[in-house]
């Protein structure tokens, strides 16, 4: 990246791989935003985004309405920008015969061809792009082993849970073994099994030299898969870097959660055992105990661990930020930190 | 979970390329627009509408009303005209063609599922031309049927003896496929037509209606403006003129070797305009 706006900050931009200083000639084997704008009518969608994005697993971090699915937009021609050039690999975003024998995109849109299993969704646009049946058919085969939903592979998509639906959209996305994949929001619904999966097959991806370009407004997840972050917040491009400049930030900046529990005495007295508890807090009807921690990977651990040993009834889990937006402020505004 | 990121993409089978693969995707798409025109929810409504004539024309075969005109094999002719041109052709082909053709791109932006064909390797260009092409096969069929079987019902129903002799050995067949010809290129014309409009249009159904009602005043229209509408080359091609009352403005009917053709250019054209559109079109979904 190399402008974003006036107050844009960087974190430690020259050491990251994925985002890269200035346009250069290598602009063929990078995702290039240059000077990137998109209104939609009088309403800002992103504005003069510039952006060079190399392989690895790129995060698109922000709240909701910050650009992140404008921007996946733009990149792959879904929408067109109102000012300034993309290049996607050297492609064109509107040259969709070059563009998307290489890219895969998995979109947020939930919605499926009607009475389709999801056999023959898959099926049908590889067709589409120009595989004969028997073709077709074993690279859907194989997307669906990927992604686990062989079992599933003959019923209708319209009886699938959420997870399941996000898993057949990613096995289209990937059916055709694109070079650059980019997924919006691609853990949403899916349990914490199947997330620690998915997200082991993105750093597989990137490690065979994929270009992933995902968005995600869960810093935790983007912690633990990304290599590189791009912080979007009301449409701007406002900080970018290597990951770990974010983690400091998160592990500075503790999340709370909402666990409804039989017992949260015993459960708030197991947690201040340990260091990342920053606060318990016991709910007004003593049925709920409200936890800041600096580490939820280690809160999540220790849970189950009380669970198992104390017996503890737990009807919920729950994030309990008062407002999210609050982890993103703090980390898009110089008084939150964040400047260097 | 199998988490394989193996497969590079020089271990996926060769593509077609240029025409070849066009062509490969025109059929594919066709397959997959075609089911979805014959059997998908949306595609309920059109039944009734195909079967409204031939139920019709049945009933009339089973009680026929005393009239002179059913009474005389010799003005069956002027009454399918009427059925025809009144009925079929103005209609239900018309509406027939808006619900399908409209739909096409409008009921897939409706239902958020265009992104997939934005999403894949094909020309823009190509997904109009397969849609187009889907929504043809699917109103020729149909209304084709409904076509023939009225005619036949209508002729064998009340005159059995003398629609055979009609038929296998007098001008019948011809008539019969004059009206089929007729119907085919109602769907070729007004099937461009309405694929654009759901193109362009959230709501295609005002601009649908206005049509509907500029084609219906097309006998009172001077003769220069008869001639930007479907129905007046299609009227010039039928085998048995309707009279068309007494305030009608007359006018030479269009010859068949201008007519034809000039209907084949009008779909161009719009084809064309229609593919020029969709490369250009956005996606978003927001109010749809």
């Amino acid at each position: 990246m190399t402008e974003s706006t006036p107050s844009a900050t960087t974190i430690s931009p020259a050491a990251s791989p994925a985002v890269i200083q200035g346009v250069g000639a290598a602009a063929d084997s990078m995702i290039v935003f240059e000077d990137v704008s998109k209104f939609y009518g009088e309403v800002l969608g992103v504005n003069r985004v510039n952006l060079q994005i190399a392989p690895g697993i790129t995060s698109l971090v922000g709240p909701n309405g910050s650009g992140k699915t404008t921007l996946m937009n733009l990149m792959t021609g879904l929408l067109r920008p109102t000012s300034g050039n993309i290049s996607v690999l050297g492609m064109s975003p509107t040259d969709s015969e070059e563009l998307f024998r290489k890219l895969g995109y998995c979109s947020q849109f939930d919605s499926f061809p009607r009475g389709a299993t999801a056999r023959e969704f898959i099926r049908f646009y590889l067709r589409v792009h120009g595989y004969t049946l028997q073709e077709a058919a074993e690279l859907t085969q194989a997307a669906l082993e990927r992604v686990s939903l062989t079992e599933a592979a003959d019923r209708k998509v319209s009886a699938f849970s959420k997870g399941m639906r996000q898993r057949v959209r990613l096995a289209q996305a990937i059916a055709h073994n694109p070079s650059i994949l980019v997924l919006d929001e691609p853990l949403n619904g899916l349990d914490p099994m199947a997330r620690a999966e998915i997200i082991r097959l993105f750093r597989d991806l990137a490690d065979a030299g994929m270009y992933l370009i995902i968005s995600s407004h869960i810093l935790h997840e983007v912690d633990m898969m990304s290599d590189n972050v791009v912080l979007m917040h009301n449409g701007y491009v406002v900080a970018e870097g290597e990951v770990h400049g974010v983690r400091d930030e998160i592990d500075e900046h503790p999340i709370q959660i909402l666990v409804r529990c039989d017992r949260p005495q015993l459960l708030a007295a197991r947690l201040f055992e340990h260091e990342h508890t920053v606060e318990a807090r016991i709910h007004d009807d003593r049925q709920g105990l409200f936890v800041k921690t600096r580490r939820p990977d280690d809160f999540y651990l220790l849970l189950n661990k009380v669970i198992t040993e104390q017996n503890l009834k737990v009807e919920s889990v729950a994030p309990a930020d008062d407002d999210l937006n609050a982890v993103y402020q703090y980390l898009i505004t110089s008084d939150g930190g964040t400047a260097r | 979970m199998n988490i394989s990121p193996d497969m590079p993409a020089n271990t996926l089978p060769a593509r077609a390329t240029g025409w070849s693969l066009w062509t490969r995707q025109t059929l594919a798409i066709m397959r997959l627009e075609i089911k979805k025109n014959f059997f998908s929810r949306r595609a309920l409504l059109l039944y009734p509408v195909v079967g409204l004539p031939l139920f019709l024309l049945t009933m009339l075969a089973i009680f026929p009303p005393d009239t002179d005109e059913m009474g005389n094999f010799g003005m069956l002719g002027q009454v399918y005209a009427a059925v025809f041109g009144g009925l079929i052709l103005r209609t239900l082909v018309f509406f027939g063609c808006a619900w399908i053709f409209m739909n096409l791109f409008r009921g897939e932006v409706v239902d958020r599922s265009l992104h997939y064909y934005f999403l894949s390797p094909v020309r823009r260009e190509v997904l109009v031309v397969g849609k187009y092409l889907s929504g043809l096969v699917a109103a020729i069929v149909l209304f084709g049927i409904t076509t023939v079987g009225s005619i036949l019902i209508l002729h064998f129903g009340l005159f059995p003896t003398e629609s055979r002799t009609y038929f296998f050995g007098g001008p019948g067949a011809g008539h019969l496929l004059a009206y089929l010809g007729v119907t085919i290129l109602a769907c070729v014309g007004y099937g461009a037509i309405f694929l654009i409009m759901g193109l362009f249009f959230r709501n295609p159904i005002i601009p649908a209606l206005l049509l509907y009602g500029w084609e219906w005043i097309n006998f009172l229209l001077p003769p220069g403006l008869k001639k930007l509408s479907v129905i007046h080359y299609l009227q010039s091609l039928v085998p048995v003129t309707m009279s068309e009352g007494p305030f009608a403005v007359l006018a030479e009917p269009t010859p068949a070797w201008i007519a034809v053709p000039s209907l084949f250019l009008f779909t161009a054209a719009i084809l064309f305009l229609s593919a020029r559109y969709a490369r250009r079109m956005e996606i978003s979904y927001a109010g749809d």
